[in-house]
């Protein structure tokens, strides 16, 4: 049940995250990038979207070599759950932890727009109960969400639909690492997670992380 | 030396007779680091000697205001315990000189305002002026700016959910870059900045001091400097990273109460900030300048004025020091105590163990003089003559390439390089008329708008005052909004030449007029005077940001056509004109004064009809007239309509003449009669024009049809700017 | 044809924060004794014509840097 959601100088989605953690029927525990371990019981970790260190030398690569990383390393060994969203999927594949790297748009600007996903790869506990073909409206915001890596052997489990995919190889929105436990998510589902706001349909990632 | 070099204080920018008063005030000389604390303290940016007794005629009291003009920000009560905090600030020069730091750095400055005040920042709005897009000096001012303020905002974590932009060549060489900040805090969690209780640490947070912005290096070197360190870099660099750690610590810190006051330091830098606090607070401030860190080394005139950003200050009881510093370093921000509250009322500064200045607060921050403008009224202008005005052959084509034209067509190529979400609370997000925030933990949201009406300022200030605040008010009721609270930025130009003196009163004395109807008090502002260069002045720019109040998040209103067969109405009854209009693109003639009660009752109407959800959609008819209204409301729900309009005088104007008060509004079928009676009951015209549905927005002109396919009016509105741009 | 490499770093005295967070970084990482990081951008061209050097400033001045707060240095290899 308890979320673990990580926070470094420049997280800014942290909130949001686990406001949605909690609307998906979770408990939140924010942990700050200096801890040693994560905490007890923790059986998913969300690392949030933001300008962690303020996007310097890479964005995410600052980050990634924090010493919470360890123990998230640890838990994703176990094949424990960890989402990465936007920034938070930067720190992934910095810390080696999902293959391939995030580039500049195509746009070469922030781009800041609702778009429409689908599940491309729905053999995870991410996003098995959405199933193969399911569409989401969820918004992006970013720089460097240009996702570039080998399609042929990563697992895209999520690619944007009908539209300009920035950039990204393989029009790849969400990648996994080979195991499927550990998701690396450009669009923000936090951001997606009430009618009022526009869509609801990020919340089904934040109960795949509260089932975990 | 042989030539005769004028004297410092002028040099500085003060008079012989603002030499003479600091003298006689002192009853001494000042040192020269007093000197040059004088002169920007006593300058136009910091003391606003030129417009302060016009601004007194702004209406600041209400009900609901908990802080009005004085303090870092106005802050007003929005319900359930919540305060809002907001300001508006230009940042034109810095943004003419280098657009993407000058931009950013006015982001970081108003967002710094509103965190002194203990407020969270929630959302930013811009209001931009540039030169016509023709130009490439405008081209790159634009995008450079409007990057800077993306970088900036997007890398702090405030949504940027608003503003408006506007291209003139009358602002080809003074661009105009107003920010405007809201931040929310708890009743019982504002901050002031008023120092109190001697003993007390003065304690700075954030980045090092440089010799960012320092006004006129060359006159401190020539008193101080030898050459070599004469070309030091004036542009001031911006520091996300540095502003969002900021933001989470000192919130931290004031949600611990671990501060007695906090301000942030903006222009004139330590001593603003040092002299506003102790001035507040009735107290002194002794600042020790060796414990200031320093980026290089700077004299004691260079780090009392010094304007490197990121920079807050702090009055933290001496027990507290520990606390503060040790919250910092997690932080991996540096806070150094650098200085005291005294008794007696003076700023004091030591370096190297001497004293350096030793002056009275008061008399830096509270004593500068006040000057009168001339008064000279420009000559009144003559309304159009229509027959002087050439008719566009054809209606539908005019009509295309008024949507395409930059002034008009949307500004998704701006918006979308701001992330105008994060936060997860924008209801509303930019493009329709105001945008709409939740507060947090709340079903209430507040709504935001900066608008302006320059052209109608040029031509009738008067008026032109009262039309922007109006807009404003509209275009928060069309969502659904109650105006509560203004901020305001005047940008004029010199205002001790010719008219603009006159134009200033009475644009504040318009604004004032319409502010006082609707009852909404301006609780912070800006001036920016001087935006003209030898051979261009801008337009008197009043930039009025407003905050309205939703009691429900969820009853807010969408300017897009909602449903097929909904009733489309036309509210308000004001005459359209083409005086000074987008079609005609210039300021000519002379447009219809507003009726002001009239338009507060619109606005009154707009709201209620949202509150009673009786409203589909709701949009202002503004810039290109009710034909361009009604494109946008069809674009923006995807959604055609097919009205008719009587014919008028002519055509062209029936269709795109301006002239505030109107609103085009749709509604269920079976609602319509509920919403004429609404309108009735607060004496506001409300006529239906026709019906949503089909593929066109399609007006039936006294017999003769004017229509345009959805797909090409999106063609046109979705493309002009980025075109423009190319 | 010339080889010209351009290194374009900020100012001296103009705040560098890409600087200053990597310096804080490398201090977490347990690198002692760092006093200072300036972090710049090389770029390299591949120039014909006669006075390669002086295109290279040309092209700083109008475009690769920004005088306001970058300097910049060119080095004409072959």
């Amino acid at each position: 049940m308890s979320v673990a959601v990580l926070r470094f100088p420049g997280s800014l989605d942290h909130e949001s995250a686990a406001r949605a953690i909690r609307t998906a029927g979770g408990t939140a525990a924010e942990v700050w990038h200096d801890e040693s371990d994560l905490p007890g019981g923790t059986r998913a970790v969300v690392i949030p979207g933001g300008f962690s260190y303020g996007d310097h030398l890479r964005p995410g690569a600052i980050a990634s070599r924090a010493r919470v990383m360890d123990d998230v390393r640890r838990h994703a060994e176990r094949g424990g759950m960890v989402l990465g969203i936007c920034n938070g999927f930067q720190v992934l594949c910095e810390a080696g932890l999902l293959p391939g790297a995030l580039r500049p748009n195509a746009t070469l600007s922030f781009v800041c727009r609702q778009t429409t996903l689908e599940v491309t790869d729905p053999d995870a506990p991410w996003t098995r109960a959405l199933g193969a073909g399911a569409h989401l409206s969820i918004p992006i915001k970013n720089n460097s969400g240009a996702w570039f890596g080998d399609p042929t052997t990563a697992r895209v489990a999520l690619r944007y639909v009908g539209e300009d995919a920035l950039g990204s190889v393989d029009a790849a929105a969400g990648v996994l690492d080979d195991r499927g436990t550990v998701l690396g998510l450009m669009p923000h589902p936090e951001e997606a997670c009430d009618p009022l706001l526009g869509s609801a349909d990020g919340l089904a990632l934040f109960q795949a992380a509260v089932a975990a | 030396m042989t030539t005769l070099e004028p004297p410092l204080h002028r040099q500085l920018g003060l008079t012989d007779w603002e030499a003479g008063r600091i003298d006689e005030l002192l009853g001494r000389r000042p040192t020269h680091p007093e000197l040059v604390m004088f002169s920007l303290m006593w300058s136009e940016h910091c003391s606003y000697k030129h417009s302060r007794r016009l601004l007194r005629r702004f209406p600041t009291e209400g009900p609901s205001v908990l802080q009005g003009p004085g303090e870092n920000a106005g802050v007003v009560d929005v319900g359930d315990g919540w305060a809002a905090a907001l300001k508006i600030e230009s940042h034109n020069h810095p943004s003419a000189v280098e657009p993407f730091e000058g931009a950013a750095t006015g982001v970081g400055g108003i967002v710094r305002d509103i965190l002194a005040m203990g407020a969270r920042p929630i959302a930013l709005l811009d209001s931009l002026r540039f030169g016509e897009l023709a130009s490439a000096r405008s081209r790159h001012l634009f995008a450079r700016s409007v990057a800077g303020i993306g970088h900036y905002g997007n890398c702090i974590g405030v949504p940027t959910v608003g503003g408006e932009v506007a291209f003139d060549d009358r602002y080809e060489d003074s661009c105009l870059v107003n920010a405007m900040c809201v931040g929310v805090v708890r009743h019982d969690a504002l901050l002031r900045s008023a120092a109190s209780g001697p003993g007390n640490a003065v304690v700075l947070i954030g980045n090092r001091t440089g010799a960012d912005g320092i006004g006129g290096a060359s006159v401190l070197a020539s008193a101080e400097l030898d050459e070599e360190e004469d070309r030091r870099p004036s542009v001031q660099v911006s520091d996300p990273f540095t502003e969002r750690k900021l933001i989470d610590c000192c919130l931290e810190l004031a949600g611990r109460g671990a501060f007695v006051a906090l301000q942030d330091l903006g222009a004139a830098g330590l001593t603003s900030a040092s002299s506003e606090m102790a001035a507040k607070g009735g107290v002194g401030i002794e600042l020790d300048l060796d414990a200031v860190p320093l980026r290089q080394p700077l004299e004691p005139a260079e780090i009392l004025v010094s304007e490197s950003q990121e920079r807050m200050l702090a009055v933290v009881e001496p027990g507290r020091v520990g606390e503060v510093i040790a919250a910092c370093d997690r932080w991996e921000l540096l806070a150094t105590a650098v200085g005291r509250v005294t008794d007696g009322g003076n700023l004091l500064a030591r370096a190297a163990g001497r004293v350096v200045v030793d002056v009275p607060a008061r008399l830096l921050a509270d004593d500068a003089p006040a000057y009168d403008v001339p008064i000279e009224p420009a000559p009144e202008p003559e309304p159009l003559q229509l027959e002087d005005v050439p008719a566009p052959s054809d209606l539908a084509a005019a009509w295309r390439d008024l949507l395409a034209r930059p002034n008009v067509a949307s500004k998704r190529w701006v918006y979308q390089q701001y992330d105008h979400l994060v936060g997860a609370n924008t209801v509303q997000r930019p493009g329709g008329d105001a945008a709409v925030v939740r507060l947090p933990g709340s079903s209430r949201a507040i709504a935001l708008t900066t608008d302006g009406a320059e052209r109608h300022c040029q031509l009738d200030p008067r008026a032109g005052g009262a039309a922007a605040v109006l807009e404003a008010a509209r275009t928060l009721a069309c969502v659904g909004a109650r105006p509560a609270a203004a901020t305001d930025c005047l940008n004029f130009p010199n205002p001790e030449k010719g008219a603009t003196g006159w134009r200033l009163r009475e644009v504040i004395d318009g604004m004032s007029e319409a502010l006082r109807a609707l009852g909404v008090p301006v609780v912070s502002g800006n001036v920016s005077l001087y935006n003209e260069s030898g051979s261009r002045a801008i337009y008197p720019t009043p930039v009025v940001g407003m905050m309205g109040l939703l009691f429900e998040a969820a009853a807010s209103v969408t300017h897009g056509f909602d449903a097929d067969g909904d009733a489309v109405l036309l509210a308000g009854a004001a005459t359209p004109r083409l005086d000074g209009s987008e079609l005609l693109g210039e300021a000519r003639g002379r447009p219809p004064a507003p009726d002001v009660p009239a338009q507060a009752a619109l606005c009154a109407a707009l709201a209620e009809a949202a509150e009673r959800r009786l409203l589909r959609s709701a949009h202002d008819v503004a810039a290109g007239g009710v034909a361009v209204a009604l494109a946008e409301s069809a674009l923006a729900g995807g959604l055609g309509v097919e009205v008719t309009l009587p014919v008028g005088r002519r055509g062209d104007e029936t269709l795109f003449g301006e002239g505030g008060g109107r609103a085009v509004v749709s509604c269920r079928r079976d609602g319509e009669t509920q919403l004429a009676e609404l309108f009735a009951s607060h004496g506001v015209a409300l006529k239906r024009i026709g019906t949503a549905g089909g593929a066109h927005v399609a007006v039936d002109l006294g017999g003769q049809p004017v229509a345009l396919g959805l797909d090409e009016a999106a063609e046109a509105y979705e493309t002009g700017l980025a075109e423009a741009l190319r | 044809m010339s080889r010209v490499v351009i290194t374009v770093m900020p100012k001296q005295g103009v705040l560098d924060p890409q600087g200053q967070a990597v310096q804080g970084a490398l201090a977490r990482l347990g690198f002692s004794g760092v006093e200072d990081v300036r972090v710049g951008k090389r770029i390299e061209l591949s120039v014909t014509g006669d006075d390669p050097a002086a295109a290279a400033r040309e092209m700083c001045e109008r475009l690769l840097a920004n005088a306001l707060i970058e300097d910049y240095r060119v080095e004409v290899g072959s």
